[in-house]
């Protein structure tokens, strides 16, 4: 076999090789793809509150997307001590300001960023939340303090539609 | 393998043999050479096909009536343990099954660590066992899933949020498990469909383990090479059978005492409470066969480190044959290795209690120092150890200490000082 012919069958066979890689990969991936959530799951992107009837110091859990939603009516003490924790004593670094626009309310997922699990109302060292599964601390502006939880409590997408009514998503 | 050549007694068996040889195979399965001096540790393997298969025949019972529906699983359970007849034998051997299945692969398992059966030439028979471990979890895992109580819901919502401890894609990834942005009703369809599927896959791969198995022969107590076949083996049929079966009879007890006189002890009360994805259960615990991996995971304070931590907890076993550097197989012979072995399986022990407690104060820390000792085992004591430990003298065949009247090694050491 002379090298020249040789050469023209590695083209070939490179070639078939790569057209069914291709080939396979068009085929594996509506089979991976069927998986993530479908439309009718992504439809439920939003949900509405009427949140007239909370308290200061008050917590509500509503479920949006599948997930808890606390929505706390904050009492002036709660936003103080929130808002005067320093910077570098946080573990996520985030401002009081920034998570929750309107001092008096608090709107995260009650979701703890370490393994998912539903954190506790008023409990734990910080006065916040705390996770009974791993045993991870929240201030009361659902910032990780203590324990495995890498980040805060998740804010999500969310507005005041009129003085009573938040709108999540 | 047996060498010689099988040929069927009839004319028709000769046909058919000929025509496809499953009769050569059922006569190389009963007449297989096994060693003479198996103990009963050796009979887990026979107990543990027998645990697959009630699995199967229970678990292809259940999903007769059990309805994978976020709104309708928990009640189908229900419906199966109060109106389907026998529904609440036949989910109490399928419950309690999984239970005795891990307990027996724990002892299987234990075995091969004490007698040098991952060794050479074993290699592959070990990593097989070991992927099919892993497959046992996944299994076992998204079965307890299935009723949709409280401990199925926050169970699969912790495991599956272990994913998302993968550096970038880890949420993405979370997302595409549970089908959604929580574990919801495509989480439990598609849980059921896998779990429908592992036991087969188990099944095949059981048959890749047995066929792997054949080629070198067993292993045994004394862990020395045997010539098969010799005086040093004798046929599977009917000697191992029987005593295979024996073991079984009594398995079967403790086996009948947690389905008939204890179904639930095992298993934990909150998942009689149908799942609420707004109320996490004050403590969450996985099953008893997933403790001391569990513990692991929690011993280590930063998230991705400890799933890291917690799953080269169990790959670790599948590189053991090359992290024991002694050629000497079983701890009989090795009077340190033995003594580390049983370290072991109390630092097991000790992590399986810790990981059902709360992970705080002096349970977290005996947590943190025997997951390093757990680690410590494989890289660095068994390494050492096989270059440095003084071991005693092997036998010259494994007929040499039953002939001596003693199963005790002391006997076979004296015989071999002899005979030098």
């Amino acid at each position: 076999m002379s090298d020249k012919k040789t050469e023209r069958r590695d083209f070939l066979f490179t070639a078939t090789y790569a057209v069914g890689a291709v080939g396979a990969a068009a085929v594996v991936w509506p089979l991976v793809d069927q998986m993530n959530p479908d439309a009718s799951v992504k439809a439920l992107a939003s949900t509405e509150v009427d949140v007239s009837s909370l308290k200061p110091g008050n917590t509500i859990t509503v479920l949006w997307r599948g997930k808890p939603v606390f929505i706390r009516r904050r009492t002036q003490e709660e936003i103080d001590v929130a808002r005067s924790v320093k910077m570098e004593d946080l573990i996520h670094p985030e401002k009081d300001e920034d998570r929750a626009k309107n001092p008096e309310w608090l709107v995260m997922l009650g979701v703890c960023t370490h393994l998912g699990c539903v954190p506790l109302n008023d409990k734990g060292d910080y006065d916040g939340w705390f996770c009974p599964c791993h045993g991870s601390h929240y201030d009361t502006s659902g910032r990780i303090r203590k324990g495995p939880a890498p980040w805060n409590m998740e804010v999500p997408k969310y507005e005041f539609v009129n003085a009573n009514t938040i709108k999540i998503g | 393998m047996s060498d010689h050549e099988y040929t069927p007694k009839s004319k028709a068996g000769k046909w058919f043999n000929d025509r496809l040889p499953l009769l050569t195979l059922a006569n190389h399965l009963t007449d297989y050479p096994t060693p003479k001096n198996l103990n009963y540790w050796w009979t887990f393997g026979g107990i543990l096909t027998f645990c697959l298969i009630t699995q199967i025949v229970t678990g292809l019972v259940l999903a007769m009536h059990y309805i994978a529906h976020a709104d309708m699983a928990f009640e189908s359970v229900e419906h199966i343990m109060r109106d389907v007849n026998y529904g609440w034998l036949i989910r109490y051997i399928h419950a309690n099954g999984a239970s005795m299945f891990f307990l027996a692969v724990y002892i299987h398992i234990f075995r091969s660590l004490f007698y040098g059966s991952y060794k050479s030439p074993r290699e592959i028979i070990w990593i097989i066992g070991i992927i099919i471990y892993l497959l046992m979890m996944a299994a076992a895992f998204m079965g307890y899933v299935l009723p949709w109580g409280q401990m199925s819901f926050w169970g699969a919502t912790v495991i599956t949020n272990l994913f998302s401890a993968i550096p970038f894609v880890g949420e993405g990834v979370v997302t595409w498990l549970w089908g959604g942005y929580s574990v919801d009703n495509p989480t439990l369809t598609r849980f059921f469909t896998l779990h429908y599927l592992i036991p087969f896959l188990i099944l095949g791969l059981v048959v890749l383990h047995i066929w792997a198995l054949h080629v070198p022969g067993n292993n045994n107590p004394v862990g020395i090479d045997v010539k098969k076949p010799s005086k040093d083996t004798v046929p599977f049929h009917p000697y191992i059978v029987i005593k295979d079966g024996f073991a079984l009879l009594m398995f079967m007890i403790v086996f009948a005492f947690f389905v008939f006189y204890a179904p639930n002890i095992l298993g934990h009360a909150d998942n009689y409470i149908e799942a609420n994805p707004l109320v996490t259960p004050a403590h969450i615990v996985p099953e008893w066969y997933l403790l001391p991996f569990y513990a692991i995971l929690r011993s280590v304070p930063d998230k991705l480190l400890g799933v890291v931590a917690m799953l080269s907890a169990i790959l670790i076993l599948a590189v053991l044959p090359w992290l024991d550097t002694s050629k000497i197989r079983s701890a009989v012979f090795r009077p340190l290795y033995k003594q580390f072995y049983w370290i072991l399986v109390a630092d097991v022990l000790i992590l399986g209690y810790v990981g059902a407690m709360p992970a705080e104060g002096l349970y977290l820390l005996i947590a943190r120092v025997a997951t390093a000792y757990y680690f410590l085992h494989f890289l660095v004591i068994l390494p050492v150890l096989g270059l440095k430990e003084r071991t005693i003298p092997l036998p010259l065949s494994i007929t040499e200490p039953v002939l001596g009247g003693s199963p005790n090694m002391a006997m076979a050491k004296k015989k071999e000082s002899k005979i030098e």
